[in-house]
């Protein structure tokens, strides 16, 4: 109790606001990476704002509305959805040392992350088929650099993951293993994020 | 004795495990995105809402997913090692806010000042 008169001595209000002594690794690696997805974030905001004032410039090609097929994004959404929450358990089992459940849960993230992207390249190809490929319009060009950049940031993200499964099994659930697996979580949980904003403004908007 | 904590010192490098979630939050985030994303399509495609409020009625609900994903899967909370990071999303929001509202805005202006070169 006397030790509570001095006032270097470290308290709770004061971790995050430099005091109480430099923060644990993980929290500094998360807040890099938080920034790198932040980064990410302004780089899509771009590219919507590219989609935003492009999207009723279709050239008279075909609009979003007669393209769009409402039933294969919901299915989309939802794989994507169920792959951030077994993506979550998956993180959850890693941080109490289950390796096992971290790897079953995360081929269940690999799976359905899969799914999201062979609907979405078929969705693609169709367009393309259909003649609506990106040279179409302005339109298709903005539409196909904005979902097309998720679709290669989501591949991305299934190449990390194999690479922190791998890690995982070679490696086992070390700290450093574990600082990793908390980014990859970051970023798919990111990538979520993004698909909220593609799915409301270039589907559902555009659909109409 | 609660005092006791104050004076748990650590070090760089030592990794301190707090269970920051467990199954239930992440279940009941996963809920809840299912309920908006549910609700998001629905009020797209019927005349639920009052038809030229649906576009505002979307961008609240998706701002209400985004909320939801922040909360239960990137565990961004009101925590103290909350601090930065949410700092820092708050300057990520206004430059996403700045790029994607300027450009609507100023493209905007520039179509509306545009000749009419339609035949």
């Amino acid at each position: 109790m006397t030790i509570a008169t001095l006032d270097f001595v470290p308290t709770e209000l004061a971790r995050g606001r430099g005091g109480g002594g430099p923060a644990p690794t993980r929290i500094v690696v998360a807040y890099g990476f938080w920034i790198f997805l932040l980064s990410d974030f302004v780089l899509f905001s771009g590219l919507f704002a590219a989609y935003a004032v492009l999207s009723n410039q279709t050239a008279g090609g075909p609009t979003g509305a007669e393209l769009f097929n409402l039933r294969k994004v919901f299915i989309e959404t939802m794989c994507l959805l169920f792959s951030s929450y077994t993506c979550g358990l998956g993180a959850l089992s890693a941080e109490r040392r289950q390796p096992g459940r971290f790897l079953g849960f995360n081929v269940l993230t690999l799976v359905l992350g899969a799914a999201f992207l062979i609907i979405e390249s078929t969705e693609f190809a169709g367009m393309v088929a259909k003649g609506a490929g990106p040279s179409r319009s302005a339109f298709l060009s903005g539409f196909f650099t904005l979902v097309g950049t998720h679709g290669v940031h989501v591949t991305g993200g299934l190449i990390f993951l194999v690479y922190m499964m791998a890690q995982v099994v070679a490696k086992g659930l070390r700290p450093h293993v574990l600082r990793r697996l908390l980014c990859f979580s970051l970023f798919w949980h990111a990538l979520d994020i993004i698909w909220v904003g593609v799915f409301t403004l270039v589907y559902l908007m555009g659909a109409r | 004795m609660a005092d006791v904590r104050l004076f748990h010192d650590r070090t760089p490098g030592v990794e301190e495990q707090e269970p920051t979630a467990n199954y239930l939050s992440y279940t009941a985030g996963l809920g809840l995105a299912i309920l908006l994303t549910i609700i998001s399509f629905v009020v797209s495609q019927t005349n639920l809402l009052w038809p030229p409020g649906v576009p505002v009625g979307l961008i609240v609900l998706a701002f209400a997913q985004i909320g939801v994903h922040l909360v239960f899967f990137l565990h961004l909370g009101s925590g103290p090692e909350s601090t930065n990071n949410i700092l820092a999303l708050a300057f990520g929001v206004l430059v996403v806010f700045l790029v994607i509202a300027g450009s609507i805005w100023i493209i905007a202006n520039l179509n509306w000042n545009m000749m009419d070169m339609r035949p």
